[in-house]
């Protein structure tokens, strides 16, 4: 209701302007009715229903060693899920490794469970124990929604990462020579209808980074940020980097960091 | 194979929980076997689903609204849904022009239920959306155009 | 069988909402998939939802029902600790149900 009234404003006054700008004033209209329409499918995002089958797979016991993953320590300690991906990637002292979410759970499962990290690295996307991973990452980040994004960047490792990270960002390759920065160092920067956030930023990278994993009404699926990072290097029209490998997680920590106090906004919803 | 097993003991056992459950009154036959309308969901223009669903020449109504937003981001989850001031209604549904099959779904309301149903569903393209309603046996009906920026059949 | 649903009822000033996410793929049976071969049709056909023991709401549902599809309605009635539940039944014979209690 408010976003209507704000949209008629917004289009008196820009009637008044008259004539300037009219494709911009086209673009600007049709954002807002499709923030309109984001808002009526944000209530029921499909998300709660892997959400939901995640804290099931969470507490049941599997694997060689038919443990479940209560005892996992994502960071806050063993069992500790409410807030912890909120502080993800971090330093991880016992494996000597900064990890991101699904990392990290690849090592609860291996070593609580005794399920083999290849079964999820070898795995397509939404298949097998792929489909679990994505599943458990629904659940975790759901219960950090509305937490402030805080990464610890003291630790020397998560510095070295940043700097990786940050490289392959600006790292152009692909037959197309382009790099992340090519879609997304530019503010109002768009394509097709989709805002495109400018990732260097604060605001941006709150936007992208805390709006990550999300469901896909595209494609009607539950995306986790290693699945996002995949499609973003296909965009590239270049090789797709191995899953959870540190490609993958120094950009993560070059986004996160960046995004720093803003707010965690996941599960996502997006186009 | 656990397929098979479990479809064979589907058919037993829902058929005779159906019985009972009709049996003991919880569920009214009617209600129960209401055979799924195929010939509506199979018609391809408005006018044969309109037959299909014996409502042949609806009247516009202002008392009827299709509640969607103007413009869908993508075509795979439309918003939509039907609202009525009109007294008495058993029966809502939504209707996709453009749609390969024009009917989207339907809503039977026993009394009590309020004429406020909302669900999402797909659509090919730009269609008008139809909000068809039965209030005290008659059929009324409103519609609204919904955008599509990205088709929602095929993926 | 599918996954569970979410079911979520609150009742405000004598009248119940309730808001239902299903576990679906809703194929249409248009749709082909990467090696060109037709995806069958696949979707729930219809669906009940009761207070207590009492039918408030039966649907019909096509092919063009979002996949994981979303069901919103109100109806009079309905005291917080009441049970809601949902029933669907899909074109291949499937079926589940699931309850949620009136908050
Ligand atoms: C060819 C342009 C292009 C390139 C190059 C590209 N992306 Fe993207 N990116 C997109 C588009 C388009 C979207 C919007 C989502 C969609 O429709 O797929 C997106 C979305 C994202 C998002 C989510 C933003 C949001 O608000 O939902 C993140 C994060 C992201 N990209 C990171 C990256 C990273 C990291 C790289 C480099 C590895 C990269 N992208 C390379 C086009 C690109």
């Amino acid at each position: 209701m408010r976003q209507g009234n704000k949209y008629l404003t917004l289009a008196t006054l820009l009637a008044m302007a008259g004539g300037m700008g009219s494709t911009a004033a086209l673009a600007d209209k049709s954002t807002d009715e499709i923030a309109k329409y984001r808002q009526m499918i944000a209530d029921g995002n499909p998300s709660e229903l892997s959400a939901a089958q995640g804290e099931e797979l969470w507490k049941t016991k599997r694997g060689p060693k038919n443990a479940s993953l209560e005892q996992c320590d994502l960071g806050l300690g063993a069992g500790i899920v409410k807030g912890a991906s909120a502080q993800l990637p971090r330093f991880f002292k016992d494996t000597g490794k900064v990890q991101d979410l699904e990392t990290r759970l690849m090592t609860c499962m291996e070593t609580l469970q005794g399920i083999d990290p290849k079964t999820v690295v070898n795995e397509k996307w939404l298949k097998g124990e792929r489909d679990t991973m994505a599943s458990l990452v629904a659940y975790i980040v759901t219960e950090s929604n509305g937490e402030k994004i805080n990464i610890d960047m003291k630790p020397a490792e998560m510095k070295k990462m940043y700097e990786l990270g940050k490289m392959a960002f600006y790292y152009r390759s692909g037959p197309m020579d382009f790099a992340c920065s090519t879609c997304h160092a530019d503010t109002n920067k768009r394509i097709r209808l989709q805002d495109l956030p400018d990732l260097r930023s604060q605001k941006g990278a709150a936007a992208g980074w805390g709006s990550w994993p999300a469901y896909r009404v595209s494609s009607g699926q539950f995306w986790t940020m290693q699945h996002r990072l995949n499609d973003c290097y296909r965009q590239q029209r270049t090789a797709e980097p191995i899953y959870g490998s540190d490609v993958t997680i120094a950009l993560s920590v070059y986004m996160a960091s960046t995004a720093n106090g803003g707010t965690v906004l996941t599960p996502g919803l997006k186009r | 194979m656990n397929n098979q097993r479990r479809n064979v003991l589907k058919t037993g056992s829902g058929a005779a929980l159906l019985s009972v459950l009709a049996a003991a009154g919880i569920i009214a036959p009617g209600m129960a076997l209401a055979e799924w309308n195929k010939t509506a969901f199979d018609a391809k223009s408005m006018a044969d689903t309109l037959k299909a669903l014996g409502a042949a020449a609806p009247a516009e109504s202002k008392d009827v609204q299709v509640t969607g937003p103007d413009i869908a981001e993508n075509g795979a989850v439309v918003p939509v849904g039907v609202t009525s001031t009109l007294p008495n209604v058993t029966m809502v549904a939504i209707l996709i022009e453009k749609n390969p099959n024009a009917l989207s779904a339907s809503f039977n309301l026993p009394a009590g239920t309020e004429a406020n149903v909302q669900t999402r569903v797909k659509m090919g393209q730009t269609s008008n959306v139809y909000a068809l309603v039965k209030s005290d046996g008659k059929f009324y009906m409103a519609n609204k155009e919904i955008k599509v920026t990205l088709g929602g059949c095929g993926g | 069988m599918g996954n569970p649903m979410k079911i979520r009822a609150a009742s405000k000033d004598g009248i119940t909402e309730v808001k239902v996410l299903i576990s679906h793929e809703m194929e249409t049976g248009q749709r082909k998939d990467s090696a060109g071969a037709i995806v069958p049709a696949w979707f729930i056909k219809e669906l009940t939802a009761k207070h207590n023991d009492k039918v408030v709401l039966s649907s019909e549902f096509g092919s063009s029902v979002s996949k994981n599809p979303y069901l919103a309605f109100k109806f009079k009635g309905g005291a917080k600790g009441d049970k809601v539940s949902v029933s669907w039944t899909d074109n291949k014979g499937d079926s589940r149900t699931d309850e949620a209690t009136i908050a």
